[in-house]
C-alpha cells in the first residue's frame, strides 16, 4: 500500500512532467535509442516462446517433419482438435472451473472479514493474527505435505460430495486447501485497503445502530470493490495455475485439474511438438484472456501486496 | 486506480481509536469472534497443524499405512540418513543453491534494470513492459511444456537451428541450466513488476534535480533511485529465496525431480507418493525446507510489521 500512497500523493499535486523527460530523461538522445532498441529486441525475444508456439501449433506434423520448423506453410486446425480431444480437456476444463471459481469467492469473502477485524478495530491481537495468516502464506507447501495428505486420506466425505469418499481425490480438498494458502496475501492487501477508508463512517453507521456485521457488509464490502476486483483476478489465475496440491492429493488422472494434468499429457504429447504446442496455447488461453482484460486489475492486484515492505 | 486514490488521500489520518472496541455489544462481539475463528480455523488446521506434525513425525519410521502407533519413533536418524546415506539431497541441496544463485543474478537484477529503465516515460513503455510480464501469468508446468518447443532433441528449435543432437530436458548435465533459463522467463517479468510498481514512488523532482546537477545516469541510480528502492530490495530477496526453495513445477513436469533435476521440493513429494512412502524420512526433508524458509519468513514479516506499527 505505500506505493499506492506515495504515488498517489505525488500523482495530483507535483508540477507537470517537465518536457525534457519525455525525450529519454537523464539519457541522452542517441543513448536513448540504442537503450530503445536493446529493450524493443529484448521484448521480441520475451514474446517468441508464446508466439512460437502459436505458429506452430497450427502447423501439420508432416510438414514440419519433413521440412523442419524453420520452413512456413502446413497450416491446419486439426491440431487443436486432437490435442483437445487426446488431452480430454473439456473435463479438465471443468475441473479447474470447479476448483478455482469457489476457491477464489471462498478466499475473498473469508479473508476480507478478517481483514475487516483488523482494521476496524485495533485489538492487542491484530499484529499476531496478521503473522499467523502472512506466514502461513510463505510457507513451503511441500513441508506440509505429509500431515495433509494423510489427514485428507482419513477424512470421510459423503459419496455425493466426492465418488472417491474420502477429501483425497476431491475437489473440496483443493478448495480448503487453496484457501487456507491465499488467506494470508488476501487479508494483508485487503486490510490495508480498508485502513485507508475513513473512520467516521463507522461512527456515523455506529450512531445509525448498525451492526458490526452490517457494517462489514453493506459498508465496507461495497468501498473495498476495487481491491476486491484486483485480487479475484489474481487469485483466480494463480488458483488455476497451481500445481504441487493438485498433483498430489488428485490421484484419479480424470479428476485433476488442466494445470497438473500436463503432467500426464506430456507423455502422451511427447512425439509431437505440434501438439505440444497446441496443448500449451489451450491451457494457456484461459490466463491469457483475464490478463488482457483485466490487466489493470492483474498488475494493481500484484504490486497491492508484493511491494509492501 | 483513481478509486483508490480518493479514498486514500481523504482518509490518511483516520486511525481507529484506542480502546473503543471495549463497548462493543454482546452480538456484536460475538460477530467478530466469528468472523476471525473460521478463516483462523482454517489457516491453523490445513497448514500450522500440519507444519507442526511434519516436526513431530520427522522423528519416526512410518509407511503411513497403519495407525499412529505403528510408528516406530527413531529420534534424530532420519536427519542422520538424509545428510549421509541418501544419494539424492546434496545433489538436491546444491541445485536448490545454484537456482537461488541464478535467479538473483540473470533474472533479478535483468527486472531491474527493465523497471527502472522502463519507469521513465519512454515511447511504447507500456507495450513493452506487457510483453515482460505476460509470462508471469502462466503456470511453471505450463512454462515447461512450452519450452519443450524449444528443448525437445529430434523436434525442438535449438537443436533444429544449431544441427546439434542435445537432449536439454534428459541430459543431467544441462538439463538444470535449461529449466533455469525457462524460470527466468518468467521471474524476470515478476521482478520488474515489483520494481516498476515501487519506483513509482521516486520523486521525479528529485531524479530531474539530479539531472540538472549534471549527474550521470549511474551516478543517478546509484544515489537517487537505488537507496528508495531499499525496502523493496528486501522484500525481493524473500521472494527469490522462497521461490527458489519451492521450486518444484517445473522440474516435477519435465521428470519428477530426477536425473540432474533434484530439488528438495520434489524430494518430498517423491517420498509420499512415489514407489516408497517413506513418512518420516519425507518429513524430516520437510522440516528443513521448513527451517530455511521460516529464517525468510521472519525478516519478511518484521519489515512488513515495521512499516505496520509506523502507520
Amino acid at each position: 500500500m505505500t506505493t499506492y500512497e506515495t504515488s498517489t500523493a505525488s500523482a495530483p499535486d507535483v508540477k507537470p512532467v517537465p518536457p525534457k523527460r519525455q525525450d529519454g530523461g537523464v539519457l541522452g538522445k542517441r543513448r536513448g535509442l540504442l537503450v530503445t532498441m536493446i529493450i524493443a529486441l529484448l521484448a521480441l525475444a520475451w514474446l517468441f516462446p508464446l508466439l512460437w508456439a502459436l505458429i506452430n501449433s497450427f502447423r501439420e506434423y508432416e510438414y514440419t517433419q519433413a521440412n523442419g520448423y524453420l520452413s512456413f506453410g502446413g497450416w491446419t486446425t486439426s491440431n487443436y482438435e486432437q490435442a483437445w480431444s487426446q488431452g480430454n480437456f473439456g473435463r479438465h476444463m471443468r475441473n479447474s472451473l470447479l476448483i478455482t471459481v469457489p476457491a477464489v469467492l471462498l478466499t475473498l469473502w473469508l479473508s476480507s472479514m478478517v481483514a475487516f477485524v483488523l482494521a476496524r478495530f485495533s485489538y492487542r491481537f491484530n499484529l499476531a493474527l496478521l503473522g499467523v495468516f502472512l506466514a502461513a502464506n510463505l510457507l513451503p507447501p511441500q513441508a506440509l505435505l505429509i500431515p495433509v495428505f494423510r489427514m485428507f486420506r482419513e477424512i470421510p466425505l459423503p459419496m455425493f460430495m466426492s465418488d472417491s469418499g474420502s477429501m483425497l481425490n476431491s475437489f473440496w480438498a483443493l478448495i480448503l486447501v487453496n484457501t487456507a494458502f491465499q488467506l494470508g496475501f488476501c487479508t494483508f492487501v485487503l486490510s490495508n485497503y480498508m485502513k485507508t477508508l475513513p473512520y467516521e463512517i463507522y461512527e456515523s453507521a455506529e450512531l445509525d445502530g448498525a451492526s458490526v456485521w452490517r457494517q462489514y457488509w453493506q459498508l465496507t464490502m461495497p468501498l473495498v470493490r476495487p481491491a476486491l476486483a484486483a485480487l479475484a483476478t489474481l487469485q483466480v489465475t494463480w488458483v488455476y495455475n497451481e500445481f504441487f496440491w493438485a498433483t498430489v492429493l488428485i490421484q484419479q488422472g480424470n479428476k485433476l485439474p488442466v494445470t497438473s494434468a500436463l503432467n500426464n499429457l506430456r507423455g502422451q504429447f511427447f512425439t509431437d511438438t505440434n501438439l505440444v504446442a497446441a496443448g500449451s496455447i489451450i491451457v494457456a488461453l484461459p490466463v491469457l484472456v483475464v490478463f488482457f482484460a483485466l490487466q489493470k486489475q492483474f498488475v494493481s492486484g500484484l504490486t497491492l501486496g508484493s511491494t509492501k515492505g | 486506480m483513481t478509486h483508490i486514490d480518493e479514498v486514500s488521500q481523504s482518509a490518511k489520518a483516520a486511525a481507529p481509536v484506542q480502546g473503543w472496541e471495549k463497548k462493543l455489544p454482546t452480538r456484536d462481539r460475538a460477530t467478530v469472534i466469528i468472523m476471525v475463528t473460521i478463516p483462523l480455523l482454517l489457516v491453523v488446521l490445513l497448514v500450522w497443524l500440519p507444519a507442526v506434525l511434519s516436526v513431530v513425525l520427522s522423528f519416526g519410521k512410518w509407511n503411513g499405512f497403519g495407525d499412529l502407533d505403528t510408528i516406530e519413533w527413531v529420534g534424530v536418524q532420519n536427519y542422520k540418513d538424509i545428510v549421509t546415506i541418501y544419494p539424492a539431497f546434496w545433489p538436491a541441496v546444491r541445485h536448490n543453491l545454484i537456482w537461488l544463485g541464478f535467479l538473483f543474478i540473470f533474472p533479478t537484477i535483468l527486472g531491474m534494470l527493465l523497471a527502472v529503465v522502463l519507469d521513465r516515460e519512454m515511447k511504447g513503455s507500456r507495450v513493452y513492459q506487457t510483453a515482460f510480464y505476460m509470462p508471469v501469468v502462466l503456470s511453471l508446468a505450463l512454462i515447461g511444456f512450452i519450452w519443450q518447443l524449444f528443448y525437445s532433441r529430434d523436434q525442438g528449435l535449438i537443436n533444429d537451428v544449431f544441427g546439434s543432437q542435445v537432449d536439454w530436458y534428459g541430459d543431467p548435465d544441462i538439463n538444470l541450466w535449461a529449466v533455469l533459463v525457462a524460470t527466468a522467463w518468467r521471474h524476470t517479468g515478476y521482478i520488474m513488476l515489483i520494481y516498476l510498481a515501487g519506483l513509482k514512488g521516486v520523486d521525479a523532482s528529485l531524479r530531474e534535480a539530479a539531472a540538472v546537477d549534471g549527474a550521470s545516469e549511474v551516478k543517478t541510480f546509484f544515489h537517487v533511485i537505488f537507496p528508495v528502492m531499499r525496502p523493496i530490495n528486501m522484500v525481493v530477496i524473500v521472494i527469490v529465496v522462497i521461490e527458489s526453495l519451492r521450486a518444484f513445477d517445473l522440474v516435477w513436469v519435465i521428470n519428477k525431480g530426477r536425473n540432474g533435476l533434484e530439488v528438495i521440493g520434489a524430494l518430498v513429494a517423491q517420498n509420499v507418493i512415489g514407489e516408497a512412502t517413506r513418512y518420516g524420512f519425507g518429513s524430516a526433508l520437510a522440516v528443513i525446507m521448513m527451517l530455511i524458509s521460516s529464517i525468510f519468513i521472519t525478516i519478511y514479516l518484521r519489515t512488513v510489521f515495521r512499516e505496520e506499527r509506523s502507520r
